[in-house]
């Protein structure tokens, strides 16, 4: 390797935030059209580092080179003008403008609408990622949307292209389209930084990985020479314990869905029609689908926030569909939604106030209205125990906790009140490693006990690993229900709506 | 260079201390606009917070702080339920007025007769008259999904309208030469909200708002429709999730606002107004939001925040008189305290980091 191989050059980086160190002395080497993997468990630092790189966040000590020229960028204008890119997890896209005006909106000095249409196709055919500027961004899939935001970096011609945990949102298929249009980028000089903690498609795409843990650089490895548990170990630091079950046979239904139809109240929301499934004790039913198909609907319409015809919906032969959150609580269909803060949890509030917050019917903590402080501290301290809540105490605000704690706490909220029924959405998104395992472990506990649970994620390998039966949501609709064992990717890709709605063009 | 930090937590502390630093910078500025109306800046405070407590004259104006402070923390206490769940009635000024209104035309509907059950009749549709012009924002929120901050503050002008009306026309004293204005309530007993303790300025509207605080703090801290009421100001969401239904926290929160402030404008004008008049209202609903925010929606709070303001107030007065100060200096004054206790409240949610970037 010679000094010009090498694009970008990180040494000592160090940023330090109250409380926390984020990065820790990182050192790494990016080369000419290499795709180099940023492996880490949530809070290892990844995102940290590439803010840096991308002028988001400037490091407390350590330097940077670029192209054999210092590099210190002080906003993102001045990392894009020197050639890095970056793609967001989460897009920032208007809804209500069309792919062009979107792209447009995010240049310094945009052409005229006409020829940015022509050079967004030109592009996009370029690296086969189908894309037409004249759609409105709000009836793009999760997939499409992704796709803007890359086509937007590419326009900009980057030598280096960071990627923030890419495939979150895609279906089998459309991976495979990305990865298509990344070995092109590659194979023309164009660097790539990979961040995912997904093992298996590193394996697939990396040519080289730096693995972080709590802030520092732990190891390198070439992924295709490595196993996937043996990186996952270096990522947690520990060795993996993977959830273990017994096979055992179904109990009676539990939960029914009839043929529910419901409008979405959001304007870009997605319409449940026609859902048909039933889940019995003791079994997992695992729902997949890419974000924005209905996922959040379905919760909302099995915890009772929206409300249906009351035969839609039927807990225990009883018809619930037109019953509240609370009355459902009551029977004993709990759920916990996708987004932590301010949905399953109040962020400013405190640990007891949020144990409260779903707990106060089946824990007894009220009486005729009038709450009991103490029992619901002790319920929140129950939770925290049990599930290793990483917290200095139950009156700390709910926003004080880290995404993972904060999770095991809202899973664990609902699994100590005896469910039964729990539906969960994205039950470890975000969360490391071993609460993710703890967190599943619980959630198969609960079956072992008789309790339906639904699970709702967009995480493949982890619906594999709990389910016994296994369906897709695609734009609101839900494919047959079948058993999970035994189903190829390429089946589930297919029940998820494939690659939705284009082919794969001129790769 | 001076850089704010985001708490990782809401610092308690600070949430207590804030109104405290609020007051003292109003005193400092105050002090300097004082000055430069050519006063002498400590003379003017004395005369505004020490005179009316501790002052010469002092036992004629320590009633008057409570007659002053009962209709602000009466209405600030109801609102402050409203805004702790995000539900904006800024209308409580048009809620008096009505209140007022009802409660007073239920007594002079008796008039000439006497009895016991009149003024807890009166009370009764005094609280009734603000609750349903109250429903009137809360059920176009519901079903329409108007905006109640506009609603209810246009409210207000109506029930002016409503009260110059009345003054002229349906509750206009027959023996009154002519002149606008209703009856004079103080001088028909059963209607006469007089004080408990002659010579306190302990009236019934005190003893209620002493009653709204303490209901108001066990519905906050000990009840679960407090709990939800906190929930929704929170986080919307979460608060559906719990099984909280919006619309019948609009219509509560916003029905309590209006009874409450209905009462504060029935005890003030059958007690210290002692008639309806075209000029009865005299801004207490909207200094009361006011009060509100500087008792940090807090009922406790709200009651020292009354008596504060409520202090500002009849010192003002007696700066105006004695001193000369014009009523626009007092009026900004007022004003101070509420920016600077927005301005502070800063200091709750972030950390003030003086000088460099921090080192790991």
């Amino acid at each position: 390797m010679t000094e010009t191989d090498i694009l970008l050059s990180i040494r000592g980086l160090t940023k330090a935030y109250p409380g926390v160190v984020a990065n820790d002395g990182v050192s790494l080497d990016i080369l000419r059209g290499e795709v180099h993997a940023l492996l880490g468990e949530n809070g290892a630092g990844k995102s940290t580092l590439v803010k840096m790189i991308y002028g988001l966040v400037k490091p407390d000590s350590g330097e940077m080179v670029l192209n054999g020229a210092p590099f210190a960028p002080a906003e993102p204008q001045a990392a894009r003008a020197s050639g890095v890119a970056m793609v967001f997890q989460h897009f920032s896209l208007f809804d209500a403008l069309n792919v062009a005006e979107n792209i447009a909106l995010g240049m310094a000095d945009p052409p005229k609408m006409r020829d940015l249409a022509q050079r967004i196709r030109e592009v996009s055919e370029q690296y086969g990622l189908p894309l037409d500027p004249d759609r409105l961004v709000g009836n793009l899939s999760a997939g499409e949307r992704q796709r803007v935001e890359i086509v937007r970096c590419l326009l900009q011609d980057p030598k280096l292209l960071i990627m923030d945990e890419p495939t979150s949102v895609l279906t089998p298929q459309e991976v495979e389209i990305l990865f298509a249009t990344l070995r092109k980028l590659s194979a023309e000089g164009t660097s790539i930084l990979y961040i995912s903690h997904k093992l298996e498609e590193i394996r697939t795409l990396c040519d080289e990985a730096t693995i972080l843990r709590l802030g520092k650089k732990v190891a390198t490895c070439v992924p295709r020479d490595t196993t996937a548990r043996d990186m996952a170990e270096l990522m947690v630091g520990a060795e993996l314990h993977v959830p273990e079950r017994a096979g055992k046979l179904p109990g009676p239904v539990r939960l029914a869905v009839n043929r529910l139809n419901i409008a979405s109240p959001a304007q870009f929301g997605t319409s449940l029609k026609d859902i048909d499934f039933e889940v019995r004790g003791g079994e997992v039913l695992g729902l997949a689908g890419v974000a924005g198909n209905g996922q959040d609907e379905l919760l909302a319409a099995l915890s009772g926030e929206m409300l249906s015809s009351a035969e839609m919906v039927s807990f225990d032969g009883r018809e619930i569909g037109n019953l509240g959150p609370t009355a459902r609580r009551r029977m004993g269909l709990l759920s916990a939604p996708e987004e932590r803060l301010g949905h399953a949890a109040a962020p400013d509030m405190s640990l007891t106030e949020n144990a409260l917050l779903t707990g106060v019917e089946r824990e007894g903590l009220e009486r005729h209205g009038f709450l009991y402080w103490g029992k619901a501290r002790d319920f929140a301290e129950a939770i925290i125990k049990r599930f290793d809540v990483r917290t200095p105490g139950t009156e700390n605000a709910a926003r004080s906790l880290s995404g993972g704690n904060l999770q095991k706490f809202v899973i664990g909220r609902e699994v100590m009140q005896r469910p039964g029924v729990l539906v969960v959405n994205q039950p470890t998104w975000g969360v490391d490693a071993a609460a993710a395992a703890v967190i599943r472990q619980a959630l198969l506990d609960l079956a072992e006990g008789g309790t339906a649970v639904i699970v709702i994620s967009q995480d493949l390998d982890e619906l594999m690993e709990v389910s016994d039966r296994f369906a897709a949501l695609n734009e609101g609709r839900l494919s047959t229900v079948v058993p999970a064992k035994g189903l190829s990717v390429e089946q589930i890709g297919l029940m998820m709506g494939g690659a939705h709605g284009m082919e794969v063009a001129h790769v | 260079m001076l850089r704010l930090e985001k708490r990782r937590q809401p610092s308690r502390g600070w949430a207590w201390a804030t109104p405290l630093l609020a007051v003292l910078a109003t005193l400092v500025f105050g002090g300097l606009l004082f000055a430069a109306l050519g006063k002498d800046p400590l003379v003017a405070l004395q005369t505004i917070f020490y005179d009316p407590l501790l002052g010469e004259h002092a036992f004629f104006y320590r009633p008057q702080l409570l007659v002053k402070a009962a209709p602000l923390i009466l209405i600030a206490t109801g609102l402050s339920l409203g805004f702790r769940a995000g539900i904006w009635n800024i209308g409580a000024e048009g809620q008096y007025i009505i209140g007022a209104i009802c409660g007073a035309g239920c007594g002079l509907a008796f008039y000439p007769m006497e009895g016991w059950f009149i003024f807890p009749l009166m009370v009764i549709c005094g609280a009734l008259g603000g609750f349903l012009w109250a429903m009137i924002p809360a059920l176009l929120k519901v079903r329409f999904g108007t905006n109640e901050i506009l609603v209810s503050l246009m409210l207000v002008y109506v029930a002016e309208q409503l009260l110059a009306s009345v003054s002229l026309g349906l509750l206009k004293n027959p023996q009154g030469f002519g002149f606008p204005g209703s009856r004079n309530l103080q001088q028909y007993d059963s209607a006469h909200n007089a004080e408990i303790f002659a010579g306190t300025g302990m009236h019934w509207g005190v003893a209620t708002a002493l009653i709204a605080v303490i209901f108001g703090y066990i519905l906050l801290n000990r009840h679960l429709l407090g709990f939800h009421i906190r929930l929704t100001g929170e986080a919307p969401r979460a608060a559906r999730f719990a099984g909280v239904i919006p619309a019948r926290l609009v219509v509560f929160c916003l029905g309590v606002g209006g009874a409450l402030a209905g009462l504060a404008g029935l005890f003030e004008v059958s007690g210290p107004a002692g008639q309806v008049s075209i000029d009865f209202n005299a801004g207490y609903g909207f200094t009361a939001i006011i009060v509100a925010f500087l008792g940090r929606l807090h009922p406790v709070g709200i009651l020292l925040a009354g008596l504060l303001m409520a202090l500002t107030y009849i010192g003002g007065e007696i700066a105006q008189s004695t001193l000369g100060l014009p009523a626009a200096a007092i009026q900004v004054f007022q004003g101070m305290l509420l920016f600077f206790l927005l301005a502070v409240d800063v200091l709750t949610n972030y950390r003030l980091r003086f000088g460099g970037r921090v080192k790991a």
